[in-house]
């Protein structure tokens, strides 16, 4: 590439090798032959691009920060230019941009339902202790808060939960994460999704084998991809990311794509406020994901598949690259997958903290080494995805489906859930039950009964308000438990079932602090890309923010809805859209108008 | 793409492949380039068998150019010159751009020639996306060929040796036009040595800084008789003659025309009044008429357009009024229907071709003059960089903030073994000239090439070094290729 | 040089249009004389459609859409000036003005405002609500990086990198309201990348980036656009054939352009083209 003018801080020789190893496979984008000969160009950079994100990691890993010395070194040999590496690497709040204060950063959650379990108090106590700290976003571990994640120099991150101060120190201590929680549901013979979560040895291959695994693929390869597209659609399965479009149709566009290399991508990027369910399959059933994956690829006829897996879950991304590697390892990855006589493979790609990258678009460019920015639609993945080729990019959950579906048949699988919403579904219940956790449920089970399975709330508990969808959906009140839990049900009143969250306040519950921590997040998370949602979550905050200080309700309610108005209607993507939602709905409840 | 520089240069970091070639063989790549493309079977057959002739002589005559023999000469390797000449054969559309690395040489021509042969031989010439493309330096050189500024050529590139061409201008000139060509740059200033030149006047040229082996040339502007120098600035040329006549500035003081390397005709419009004494060249012109006894008036610059569009049929169509309104139009425009041309020589694509077949032509490889010795081992070429522009007469006079480029290059190694680092001051030796400069590295450069640039004669006077040996066909020297010797100078204790 | 494109029936405005197919409903506005504001939009850009006060309503579309970069179709029904619409174009301005300084925006940007009935002050006081207010950033001879200018539209970052120079010198750092247009590690413009083209300041739209000569003599209190007049001239410098918009003021240049609608560069230009002209007043 021209013109590119690296900086002058030398790298140390560790920053070197850790970001050397990340390009050691493919190598450097310039090559010198000789004083007479040098390979570049533009096409080899770009084909390189997709690394900066792991080299960034490797960086940040290694000695703790990305520095300048580090960072030009990575640019050198991605010849990606500076500038853009430094906006990149800027994008994500994992990653430091001055030398470590510590060995150690913990990262506790002080979100919706961490900070009504005593995050806050956490964060004092262990700067008490002398930890680094810094407060986070949800880490998606809601149900067993307060949570932690751990950053720590030259080894891996760890993720704690339920913390506290002896357990965050012990875990660090020991390099150890929190062990995987216990499914409420355990040993139910109705869930599908869950069934092997907490049974099978998630780091065993053979064990995968032993309780039913790769008996799908196997059927897919049989039925081939007509057949695997017929009873996906037949079973009317559609997304679980929010937007609920049928798979069916998404994967019969991409196999229709011809004459360009394709892509399967799992969107593992499950940052959703008070969502953890798929962090629950991934750490549980890991080989699941992958072998969902592998039926997507050998459906859409996509030779390459992509695992975006959140930063905060290191649990979750060691177990699937784990699940990656055993799998290449027994021939159902790589050049021939289960002598199909197809190609397909994996790479995991780990985020560095930015919601906005569960936005697939903003996801694609976050695994091309851009800035986690959503690209605007359309087009669409189907025809202009990762890499601008066709992808089918779905979430773990929709995956993890489809292994059923190809097993059983679609018929067995429409039968469940309601008939515009076929199947099961995971929600995320936490706040205040008394049992919360990931459950599995059919479609059309009612608000009431979610909450009651979850043991309901504990005795002196009065039910205020649930959040429904996560910070992207509603805030409902204590009559809505008849509501039963359908796409279409949940369409008719207004509010989506967004990731699966139930999340249930009472009357101890400072909901006007909830609505302000929902708009500092968005405030926080917003790329900063549109203007709407650039200024418009600021404003947001900042109303919240007067409001809480005892201002007039009346006074902001006209700026609430305009800015609620063209964060919805103008924004690029669903972030800017639903960042206005939450809010809302607390003020349509009355939530918000006590204040004034 | 591919680029092929002695220098990677900012362009060769674009590229997919750079071949740093020797200063010099570039008719040896181009004649390896044609037998692999003939050897391999890349040939485009028809196109050669409609449209050329010469091809059997071409192919016999670059048959010893084997890809190890071009490897051997040009220090590129066999692979790097197999692909370039496949990438080049089987591409559906490609181009060959060049600038002052081809042609300032003394082979110049013959080094254009034989890039020529590759484009017959491929069929890339003649279509949209493919052709031969050399980038102008300068934003009228191709204006000046245009208006006949060439000694052989009259405006519209008419050839001064036809009788009927003459016979048309006479008749709009009424004066007689001399049958025989004039003297190009390199033979004025032989003349001036043979005594035969002995007044000049030299309009917006700076050949006391700019010319090779500038002690030469400057030698000879001393002996001249009457030296005039129609200039925006004082240069040093400027300083040296006997009367100066100071002039507005084409681009932003004057009414006119330019050419630009596509051939796009342009105006260029006053939007600023010159300063002092300074009037258009146009009325210096004019006046300079008077004075020899002709009265032509105060032409403005639509009226010399209009007389020029009278004479050169390729100008025909352009009226001042188009130009005003069409943002510029590419020559050939015979008529005022004709929308220009975006691309030449698209008849070689006619069956049967109209016109003259484009011939093949046979160039031998011939080495720079100025040969490497013991004492003279080093290969200095000179060239620009962006933010300057030749002797730095006009861009000398802003504050870039990029601004370098007075430093001599030298590869790491060579810097190594004479004990040089950045910033020492050496004394560079040609068979020319010595000269004081700064030593830089460009750890990119080849063993044995050194780099600088011209644009700052008053702190490094660079074309002392420079050869004087120059193309017989186009008169252009040969910058690229002079031989020198680097020393050290002492700086005294305490300096 | 293109093929004849067929084309393609909408309804704007209650009324039907015909357009070339793979026109922009901007396009198709701008055909139809309809007035649509944009900033972050440039015919010698890229469209990145961030700014979104370009957007209009689209039956069947839940959500407004960015004229400036959603091709037609065929039986869209497009409105320009719905409710949703205008409430859509005056926030985007209002919540730009509450963070932004406007004042140097091109005149369309003000009389759009002004049709808007645009309020940034109930954003809040500006003292207490969050602003991109910070000093001017002047590091050279040639330009002046002027941030709180800055509305983020992209334009400086395309035309520093695929749309124009491919030098990347600059890119969008930070995220959400802290995104800003930044060199690696915010080094000084003479220690990047720049290669000092000035194409970002060409295609700035609110005065973000200007010319030292235009931020100097503001400051002095000289600058008067009224008074300047604009020729449009041929560069010096090379055959390339750029053509330069000399702005004068005094019978001095005291700024260059180039037309975007020029076939040669479509608008950028070099070094020596933007900053080279003081030769002509020396």
């Amino acid at each position: 590439m021209p013109d590119l003018r690296f900086g002058t801080s030398p790298p140390t020789a560790a920053e070197m090798a850790a970001v050397e190893a990340v390009v050691a496979e493919v190598g450097p984008a310039t090559v010198t032959v000789g004083e007479r000969l040098v390979l570049g160009g533009r096409s080899r950079a770009v084909a390189r691009r997709n690394l900066l994100l792991p080299a960034l990691h490797a960086l940040q890993r290694t000695v703790g920060w990305i520095s300048p010395g580090g960072l030009d070194h990575v640019c050198r040999l991605l010849e990606v230019p500076p500038a853009e590496a430094y906006g990149v690497a800027t994008f994500y709040h994992l990653f430091n941009h001055s030398e470590p204060a510590a060995d150690s950063t913990v990262h506790v959650c002080d979100d919706i339902a961490c900070r009504g379990v005593g995050a806050l108090g956490l964060v004092e106590e262990l700067r008490g202790v002398g930890l680094h700290v810094r407060p986070s976003p949800c880490l998606g571990q809601c149900e067993r808060g307060p949570a932690a994640f751990v950053q720590r120099i030259g080894a891996a991150d760890l993720s704690v939960a339920a913390a506290a101060v002896a357990d965050i120190e012990a875990a660090i201590g020991s390099s150890t994460s929190s062990s995987s929680v216990v499914l409420p549901q355990a040993g139910l013979d109705s869930l599908r999704l869950l069934a092997r979560v907490g049974v099978v040895d998630p780091g065993s291959l053979d064990d995968y084998l032993a309780h039913g695994g790769y008996s799908a693929l196997e059927a897919a390869i049989e039925m081939g991809p007509v057949g695997v597209i017929r009873e996906l659609t037949a079973s009317g399965l559609s997304g679980r990311g929010g937007a609920a479009f049928p798979t069916g149709v998404k994967w019969q566009a991409v196999a229709d794509q011809v004459g360009r290399p394709k892509h399967v991508v799992c969107n593992a990027d499950e940052s959703e406020p008070g969502t953890f369910k798929d962090r629950t399959i991934m750490e549980g059933d890991p080989f699941a994901v992958v072998e969902a994956m592998t039926i997507a690829g050998l459906t859409v006829g996509a030779e390459q598949g992509w695992v975006y897996v959140r930063g905060e879950y290191p649990v979750a991304a060691a177990r699937l690259a784990g699940a990656i590697d055993a799998a290449r390892g027994a021939g159902l990855l790589g050049s021939d997958v289960a002598a199909s006589g197809h190609r397909f493979d994996i790479q995991l790609r780990r985020g560095a903290g930015a919601y906005i990258c569960g936005e697939e678009t903003a996801l694609f460019n976050s695994i091309e080494g851009y800035r986690g920015e959503p690209r605007n639609k359309p087009p669409f993945p189907t025809t202009h995805g990762l890499f601008g080729e066709p992808t089918a990019i779905n979430n773990v959950e929709t995956l993890v489906n489809v292994l059923s579906i190809v097993r059983d048949g679609g018929a067995a699988y429409a039968a469940l859930g309601t008939e515009r919403s076929p199947g099961t579904r995971l929600f995320c219940v936490s706040g205040r039950v008394v049992a919360p956790g990931t459950y599995e449920h059919e479609f059309g089970v009612t608000l009431g009964d979610v909450i009651g399975a979850a043991g309901g709330l504990a005795d002196g508990s009065d039910l205020k308000a649930v959040l429904l969808g996560g910070a992207a959906g509603s805030f409902v009140g204590p009559d809505w438990m008849d509501l039963p839990l359908t796409l279409e049900a949940t369409r008719e009143a207004g509010l989506s079932l967004g990731s699966g969250v139930v999340m249930v306040f009472d009357q101890t519950d400072d909901i006007v602090d909830t609505v302000r921590r929902i708009a500092e997040f968005f405030r926080d998370e917003s790329c900063g890309q549109c203007v709407p949602c650039r200024v418009g979550t600021v404003r947001q905050e900042e109303v919240l923010v007067r409001l809480r200080g005892g201002g007039s309700f009346h006074d902001e309610r006209d700026l609430l809805d305009d800015l609620g108005s063209v964060m919805r209607d103008a924004s690029i993507c669903g972030l800017g859209q639903t960042a206005s939602g939450a809010i809302r709905s607390a003020i349509d409840l009355g939530l918000l108008g006590g204040v004034s | 793409m591919w680029v092929v520089d002695p220098r990677r240069s900012a362009s060769a970091r674009f590229a997919d492949m750079w071949l740093g070639l020797n200063v010099g063989t570039d008719i040896a790549l181009a004649n390896g380039v044609a037998r692999e493309i003939i050897s391999a079977g890349l040939v485009n057959t028809e196109f050669v068998e409609n449209a050329t002739e010469g091809y059997e002589d071409l192919a016999a005559h670059v048959e010893p150019w084997t890809l190890e023999r071009t490897a051997k000469v040009t220090g590129v390797p066999v692979e790097a010159i197999r692909d370039l000449a496949h990438g080049y054969a089987g591409a559906s559309t490609a181009q060959l751009m060049w600038t002052l690395g081809i042609t300032e040489h003394h082979t110049a021509v013959d080094n254009v020639l034989a890039l020529c042969n590759l484009a017959l031989l491929t069929g890339h010439v003649g279509r949209w996306g493919s052709g031969l493309v050399p980038l102008r330096g300068q934003n009228n050189v191709q204006g000046g060929g245009d208006m006949g500024a060439l000694p052989n050529k009259l405006p519209g590139f008419q050839d001064v040796a036809d009788d009927d061409v003459r016979a048309r201008f006479e008749g709009v000139w009424g004066a007689t036009i001399p049958p025989d060509p004039g003297w190009h740059l390199t033979q004025m200033f032989e003349a001036m040595g043979r005594g035969d030149l002995r007044a000049v006047w030299v309009i917006g040229e700076n050949p006391a800084d700019s010319e090779a082996d500038v002690n030469h040339a400057r030698k000879m502007l001393n002996r001249l008789d009457h030296l005039v120098v129609q200039d925006v600035f004082m240069t040093r040329t400027a300083e040296m003659a006997d009367v100066v006549l100071p002039a507005a500035l084409g681009w932003a003081e004057s009414d006119g025309t330019v050419t630009s390397s596509e051939r796009r005709v342009q105006r260029t419009r006053a939007a600023v009044t010159p300063p002092g004494e300074a009037r258009q060249e146009i009325d210096v012109i004019a006046d300079m008429a008077e004075r020899m006894g002709v009265d032509w008036g105060r032409p403005t610059a639509e009226d010399l357009w209009d007389e020029l569009r009278s004479v050169s049929p390729m100008h025909g169509g352009m009226s001042w009024q188009r130009l005003e309104d069409e943002a510029g139009i590419q020559w050939p425009c015979p008529d005022e229907d004709h929308p220009g041309t975006p691309f030449l020589h698209g008849r070689l694509w006619e069956r049967p071709v109209s016109g003259p077949r484009a011939p093949f032509s046979c160039v031998d490889d011939r080495p720079p003059v100025d040969l490497l010795t013991d004492e003279f081992p080093l290969r200095l070429t000179t060239g620009r960089v962006l933010d300057s522009y030749n002797t730095g007469v006009q861009s000398g006079k802003f504050n870039s903030p990029i601004r370098s480029g007075d430093a001599l290059e030298l590869s790491t190694d060579d810097a190594g073994s004479l004990g040089l680092v950045v910033g020492d001051r050496v004394m560079v030796s040609s068979r020319r000239g010595s000269i004081e400069m700064t030593v830089g590295v460009d750890p990119d450069l080849p063993v044995g090439l050194a780099f600088t640039t011209f644009h700052f004669p008053e702190i490094a006077d660079v074309n002392q070094l420079t050869s004087d040996a120059w193309d017989t066909s186009s008169g252009t020297s040969e910058f690229k290729a002079a031989a020198i010797r680097v020393e050290r100078v002492e700086v005294e204790a305490g300096a | 040089m293109g093929e004849p494109r067929s084309l393609v029936e909408l309804t704007i405005d209650g009324n039907v249009v015909l357009v070339p197919e793979g026109s922009t409903i901007l396009d198709a506005c701008r055909r139809e004389d309809i007035d649509t504001p944009t900033l972050c939009w440039a015919s010698n850009l890229t469209p990145v459609n961030v700014c979104r006060v370009c957007v209009v309503e689209v039956e069947g579309s839940r959500v407004l859409v960015p004229s400036c970069s959603r091709p037609v179709e065929p039986g869209m029904v497009v409105s320009t000036d719905s409710e949703r619409v205008r409430t859509s174009r005056k926030m985007v301005y209002e919540l730009l003005a509450s963070s932004v300084e406007m004042d140097r925006a091109d005149a369309s940007v003000h009389a759009w405002m002004e049709h808007y009935g645009v309020r940034p002050e109930r954003m809040g006081d500006r003292d207490e609500i969050a602003t991109v207010a910070q000093p001017p950033k002047v590091q050279d001879d040639l330009y002046v990086r002027d941030y709180e200018r800055c509305i983020l539209c992209y334009k400086c970052v395309e035309a520093c990198g695929d749309d124009a120079q491919h030098t990347y010198a600059i890119a969008t750092a930070g995220r959400g309201f802290d995104a800003h247009i930044s060199t690696e590690s915010d080094v000084a413009l003479p220690d990047s990348a720049c290669v000092y083209c000035g194409n970002c300041i060409g295609v700035c739209p609110t005065g973000a980036l200007a010319f030292r000569t235009e931020f100097d003599m503001r400051a002095e209190g000289t600058w008067d656009e009224d008074s300047q007049e604009v020729t449009t001239t041929v560069c010096a410098f090379c055959g390339v054939g750029c053509n330069l918009e000399l702005h004068v003021q005094d019978n001095s240049i005291v700024k260059v352009t180039s037309p975007a609608d020029h076939s040669v560069t479509s608008g950028h230009l070099c070094i020596k083209g933007r900053f080279g002209w003081q030769h002509a007043q020396s």
